[in-house]
C-alpha cells in the first residue's frame, strides 16, 4: 500500500489490522464531544432554580443541598437527550448507508410507526376508558408499549422485505408501504378520541424529554453500551456497500448476513431510543447528513452522526424547556427547528464550494 | 436497464384505467349512508327535481365524487412526476414542503387570523404550500448554477418540511381548536367540502395537469441522466422547474382541499409503473387515472365499512393500498426508476 496517497485521510497500520484516520472527522467528533459536555453543563444550570457550576459540582460529589434537583431531575433528564441522540443518529447512519438512499430513516423499517401506533392506540384507548392516562401506565405502560409497537414493527418489515436476501431497494419499497399503514391508522386514532387525548398523543409523537429520570438512562445506556460496538464494527461492510452489491460482494462481504445484522442492530437502537423518549423527529435523517457534511465524506460517517445527533438533541431539549420557560416544548418539535436550517446552510454552502 | 422490458401493449390499459374510474365514480355517487339506486342516479343528473334522492345526488354526492377524480388524478400525477424528477422511491408529491407548507398556513389562519370555514382555510393551504415549494426550489437554487440537484431539492424539501412540521405541532399543541380541526385534516377526507371546494381547486390542477404532460418527454431524457439529457438537446434547468411548478400546483390544490393524502402519491406511481414501464409519457396519465380509482374506491369502501358513519378515505387507503403494494413489491421485481 506504500506509495498510495488519499486527499483527505491517513492509513494506519498495527499488523495485520489497518484503518484510516480522516482528520476533519476526527475534528467534528471531537468539537461534538466538547459541545455535549457543555451542553449537558449548560441544562444542569439552566432551570426554574438556576446554579452555580460550584453548586453543581457540590450537588454531584452529595454534599449540597441542591442534591435532589441535580441528579434526580436535570442529570437524568440531559443524559437521556444525549443517548437517545446519539442512538437516533447511528441507527439514521446505518438505514441510510444500507439503504443508499438520504431520504431514508428508521421510519422506513417500521420502528418508529410502529412504536407511534401503539402508543397513541394505548392513549386514545385508556383516555377514554379510564378517564386519563397516569401513574403506571403513564410510566411503564408507555414504554413498554413503545418497545413492543417498535419492534413488531420492526419484524414485519423484516419479515415482508426478506426475499432470498435483502434487497435495499424492496426494503424501502416495503418500508413505505408498512409506515403507510401505520401512520394513516395513528391519524385515525387520533380523530376517535378526545380532543386532549389527541394533544398528549401529539406530545408523545413528538418526542419528549420531559421528565426522564434514571430509569430511562439505565436502559438506553446499557443498549448502547452493547449495540455501539458491534455496529462499528460494521464500518467497512457499509463503505463497501457504498460501490453496488457486486462491487461489495467481490470485497468480500457477505451481503446478506451483514445487511441484516447492520439492520438489526439499527432497529434495536431506534426501538430503545424511541421507548425511552418517542420519535424525536427528524434528528435520525438530519444527523447522518449534517455529520457527513462536517467530515466532508460521501457517506455517513458512524460516530460522526452519532454524536451530531446527541448534539442536536441535547440542545433542542436545553432550548425546549427554556425558550418558554415555565411552558415546555416537546424536544422533538425543536430539533426540527434547530437542525433544518443548519441543514440548509450546510447545503447552500456545498453548492457555493462546488461553484468556486 | 433490464426495467425496460420491451412489451407491447395496445389501448388495453389506459381503457382500462378510465372504465375503472368511471365504475368507482358511479359507486361513489350510488353508495353511502343511503343508497341510490342507479335508475335514480340518472334521474338527478339528467332531470333533476325536488326528490330526496335528486339533492343527495346533486349536493353531496357529485361534488364529493367530483372531488375525489380531482385530488386522485393530482396526486397521481405529482407522484409520478416528483419521483421522476428526484429518482427517489421515497420522494411523496409533499415532499417539497407542499403538505407542511399548507397544514402550517392553515393551523395559522385559524390561531391568528380567526379563519373558522372551509373556503377560508383552503385559500390560506394553498398560499402556504406555494410559498413552501417556491422556497424550498430557492434554497437549492442558492448559490448554483444550472438549477438544483434532486439530492439537494429532497434534502431542502425535507428540511423544511420537518421545520413546518415542527412549527406546526407547537401551535396545535397550544390551541385546542387548531388541534380539532388539524386532527382531522391530518387523516385526509374528500367528505362534505360541497361543490364549491371543487371549482376552487379546479384551476390548479388543470394547469398542473397540463404541465405534467408537457413535462413527461423531458422526464424521460432526464432519466438517462442529465448529461445525456443535455446533449439530447433537453434544457435541464427549464425541465426540473416545469416539473416542479407542476407538482406544486397539482399537490397543493389536492392537500388543501382534502388533507394529508399526499402517501397517494407515494404509493400510486410505484403501482402505476409495474403496467407503464419506465416511459413517462404512460407513467404519468396511468397513475394519475390509478389514483383517481383508488381514492373514489378508498372513499365508498371508508363509507361501507363504518356505516352510517365513515372512515376517512385516508385511512382506508392505507389499509387496503398499502398491504396490496407490499404484495406487489414481494412478488414481482420492482421496476426502479
Amino acid at each position: 500500500m506504500t506509495g498510495v496517497r488519499l486527499p483527505h485521510a491517513r492509513p494506519y497500520r498495527a499488523g495485520r489490522v489497518s484503518w484510516l484516520i480522516r482528520p476533519r472527522g476526527v475534528v467534528a467528533g471531537l468539537v461534538g464531544l466538547v459541545l455535549i459536555t457543555a451542553l449537558v453543563a449548560l441544562s444542569l444550570r439552566i432551570g426554574d432554580f438556576p446554579l452555580s457550576l460550584a453548586e453543581i459540582v457540590d450537588s454531584l460529589t452529595g454534599t449540597g443541598g441542591n442534591h435532589f434537583v441535580v441528579v434526580e431531575l436535570r442529570l437524568p433528564r440531559a443524559l437521556t437527550g444525549v443517548l437517545v441522540g446519539a442512538a437516533l443518529g447511528l441507527s439514521g447512519a446505518i438505514t441510510q448507508s444500507i439503504a443508499r438512499n438520504p431520504l431514508a430513516s428508521p421510519d422506513i423499517l417500521g420502528v418508529t410507526s410502529g412504536a407511534s401506533v401503539t402508543v397513541v392506540a394505548v392513549i386514545v384507548a385508556s383516555g377514554t376508558v379510564y378517564g386519563g392516562a397516569s401513574g403506571p401506565l403513564a410510566s411503564v405502560g408507555v414504554p413498554v408499549a413503545a418497545l413492543a409497537g417498535g419492534l413488531a414493527g420492526a419484524v414485519i418489515v423484516y419479515s415482508l422485505a426478506w426475499r432470498r436476501g435483502l434487497d435495499g431497494y424492496r426494503l424501502v419499497l416495503v418500508g413505505v408501504g408498512v409506515a403507510a399503514v401505520f401512520t394513516n391508522v395513528k391519524y385515525w386514532l387520533m380523530t376517535t378520541g378526545d380532543v386532549n387525548d389527541s394533544s398528549r398523543a401529539m406530545v408523545w409523537i413528538s418526542g419528549s424529554l420531559s421528565g426522564r429520570g434514571w430509569e430511562h438512562v439505565v436502559p438506553v445506556a446499557y443498549a448502547l453500551a452493547v449495540l455501539v460496538p458491534l455496529c462499528l464494527v460494521g464500518t467497512r461492510v457499509l463503505s463497501a456497500l457504498r460501490f453496488g452489491d457486486e462491487t461489495a460482494t467481490g470485497l468480500g462481504v457477505r451481503l446478506n448476513t451483514a445487511r441484516a445484522l447492520l439492520l438489526l442492530g439499527a432497529v434495536l437502537l431506534a426501538a430503545v431510543a424511541v421507548a425511552a423518549a418517542g420519535p424525536i423527529s427528524f434528528v435520525a435523517l438530519a444527523a447522518p447528513q449534517i455529520a457527513l457534511r462536517l467530515a466532508g465524506v460521501a457517506q455517513p460517517p458512524l460516530v460522526v452522526s452519532a454524536v451530531t445527533g446527541a448534539v442536536l438533541t441535547s440542545a433542542a431539549d436545553l432550548a425546549a424547556r427554556t425558550v418558554f420557560a415555565p411552558a415546555e416544548l416537546p424536544v422533538g418539535v425543536v430539533t426540527a427547528v434547530l437542525g433544518a436550517p443548519y441543514l440548509i446552510y450546510l447545503l447552500v454552502r456545498a453548492r457555493r464550494e462546488a461553484r468556486s | 436497464m433490464s426495467a425496460l422490458r420491451p412489451r407491447r401493449r395496445g389501448a388495453g390499459v389506459p381503457a382500462a384505467l378510465v372504465v375503472a374510474v368511471l365504475a368507482a365514480a358511479v359507486l361513489s355517487v350510488m353508495i353511502g349512508a343511503k343508497t341510490v339506486p342507479p335508475a335514480d342516479v340518472w334521474h338527478a343528473l339528467w332531470f333533476p327535481g325536488g326528490t330526496e334522492n335528486d339533492i343527495i345526488v346533486r349536493s353531496l354526492r357529485v361534488p364529493r365524487t367530483v372531488l375525489g377524480v380531482l385530488a386522485g388524478v393530482a396526486l397521481g400525477v405529482a407522484g409520478a412526476l416528483m419521483q421522476g424528477h428526484t429518482r427517489n422511491p421515497l420522494a411523496d408529491p409533499g415532499l417539497l414542503g407542499v403538505t407542511q407548507g399548507a397544514a402550517f398556513a392553515m393551523v395559522l389562519a385559524i390561531i391568528v387570523f380567526g379563519v373558522s370555514d372551509i373556503y377560508g382555510y383552503i385559500w390560506f393551504g394553498l398560499a402556504g404550500a406555494l410559498i413552501a415549494s417556491v422556497g424550498v426550489f430557492a434554497i437549492g437554487a442558492v448559490g448554483g448554477r444550472g438549477g438544483p440537484s434532486p439530492l439537494t431539492l429532497a434534502l431542502a424539501g425535507t428540511a423544511v418540511s420537518a421545520f413546518l412540521y415542527a412549527l406546526t405541532s407547537g401551535l396545535v399543541l397550544v390551541d385546542e381548536q387548531a388541534m380539532d380541526v388539524f386532527r382531522f385534516w391530518q387523516a385526509g377526507s374528500i367528505a362534505g367540502r360541497g361543490a364549491g371546494v371543487a371549482w376552487q381547486i379546479l384551476p390548479f390542477i388543470v394547469a398542473g395537469l397540463v404541465l405534467a404532460m408537457a413535462n413527461a418527454p423531458g422526464l424521460n431524457a432526464l432519466s438517462l441522466g442529465e448529461d445525456v439529457a443535455r446533449s439530447l438537446g433537453r434544457n435541464v434547468t427549464a425541465t426540473r422547474a416545469l416539473g416542479i411548478t407542476a407538482v406544486t400546483l397539482l399537490t397543493a390544490g389536492a392537500v388543501a382541499a382534502c388533507g394529508a393524502l399526499a402517501f397517494i402519491g407515494l404509493i400510486v406511481p410505484h403501482l402505476a409503473r409495474a403496467l407503464s414501464g419506465p416511459d413517462h409519457r404512460k407513467l404519468v396519465p396511468y397513475s394519475g387515472l390509478l389514483g383517481a380509482a383508488a381514492l373514489l374506491l378508498a372513499d365508498v369502501t371508508g363509507r361501507i365499512l363504518a356505516r352510517p358513519g365513515e372512515l376517512e378515505a385516508g385511512v382506508v387507503l392505507a389499509l387496503l393500498g398499502a398491504p396490496f403494494f407490499v404484495m406487489l413489491v414481494r412478488r414481482r421485481k420492482p421496476v426502479r426508476l
